[in-house]
């Protein structure tokens, strides 16, 4: 069984409280089909936990399958800089079928954010460390494909349809008890 | 569960078919680390399947100098069409005739469906096993386990 090498901290984007009884962690990669299908499921999963579930979201982008992985990854960083990590975050995975600089461009627009520093960003690859971070932390804890979860800091094995993840943090919760 | 070779163990040597008219053997690397990773087949429909996770990892892996063999039954021509669609920029082998002799050696094939164990071995410079593990055959075993492995290594 792999086990999060990296605690949840700082630099993370989280969804939910510190002392929430299960922190959901999920590594995955804007240009995946199934992370878009888990990014539906990840939603309800919230919504049913409500302040028992802490969510958080790391890049793993598999940049050799997927061209615009790397760059989606950044552009949400970007946004994160500037407060919009999740906005940015659902948008990509709601507009994964447009993947590229036009679409990062009128989002940043759309969610009042410069698309020329933007681009900027981008350009200098000022948050491919932090993208790079995500990844060799994952691949560290045994991420094995995307999406990737952890609960409780346990990698989930079993399929991320929603009633396994409910099974699974429910019985987290019960663990906890 | 098969019982694959453990550490200590000297890593058998074979040698296979690693483009369609090319045969490599494992000890022509003898004097780096070698990772080893038996899989049942190519073309598993799931993005970063293992050898496409093998490939996003493959610079950590470089940083010990180490060279990753991925090798199942399927054949060259099947490894070459894999690797041009995963863009893999690692070795695939056919352990294809004799049928799974390679990973039979290791106590990798699974004989019932003629297939390799989801087997990985870490070999260090000296041709000596330092690390295997066998992971159930429909869980992707990820690269912790090996870059540990690594990291262990004598320098």
């Amino acid at each position: 069984m792999s086990t999060l090498k990296i605690p949840v901290g700082q630099t993370d984007h989280i969804q939910g409280d510190e002392s929430a009884a299960v922190t959901l962690v999920e590594y995955g990669d804007y240009e995946c089909p199934h992370c878009a299908r888990a990014y539906s499921i990840v939603k309800k999963v919230q919504k049913h936990f409500g302040k028992q579930l802490r969510f958080v979201f790391r890049n793993f982008p598999l940049t050799e399958m997927h061209p615009n992985a790397e760059f989606a990854a950044e552009t949400t960083e970007f946004a994160g800089a500037h407060g919009k990590f999740w906005e940015m975050h659902d948008q990509l995975f709601e507009n994964q079928n447009r993947l590229g600089g036009e679409l990062y461009a009128e989002l940043a627009h759309k969610l009042n954010l410069s698309s020329a520093d933007l681009a900027s960003a981008l350009e200098k690859r000022e948050f491919a460390a932090k993208v790079h971070d995500d990844f060799s932390g994952g691949v560290r804890s045994g991420v094995n494909g995307t999406p990737t979860f952890f609960i409780n800091n346990q990698r989930h094995d079993a399929p991320f349809d929603y009633e396994d993840l409910l099974t699974a943090i429910d019985a987290a919760i019960t663990s906890t008890k | 569960m098969a019982s694959i070779l453990t550490a200590g163990t000297p890593a058998p040597d074979f040698k296979l078919p690693v483009t369609p008219d090319q045969r490599l053997a494992l000890s022509e690397l003898r004097g780096r680390p070698v990772i080893l990773a038996f899989y049942p087949a190519d073309w598993s429909p799931v993005c970063g399947d293992q050898m496409a996770l093998y490939n996003e990892v493959l610079p950590e892996f470089s940083k010990f100098n180490a060279e990753l063999l991925g090798i199942s039954v399927d054949g060259v021509w099947c490894h070459e069409a894999f690797t041009k669609d995963r863009h893999l920029k690692f070795p695939l082998l056919a352990d294809f005739e004799p049928k799974g002799a390679a990973a039979q050696s290791y106590g990798a094939y699974r004989k019932s469906e003629g297939v390799c164990e989801r087997a990985l071995f870490v070999i260090a410079k000296d041709g000596l096993i330092t690390w295997s593990y066998i992971s159930p055959i429909a869980v992707n075993p990820g690269a912790d386990g090996i870059l540990t492995a690594l990291e262990a290594l004598p320098k």
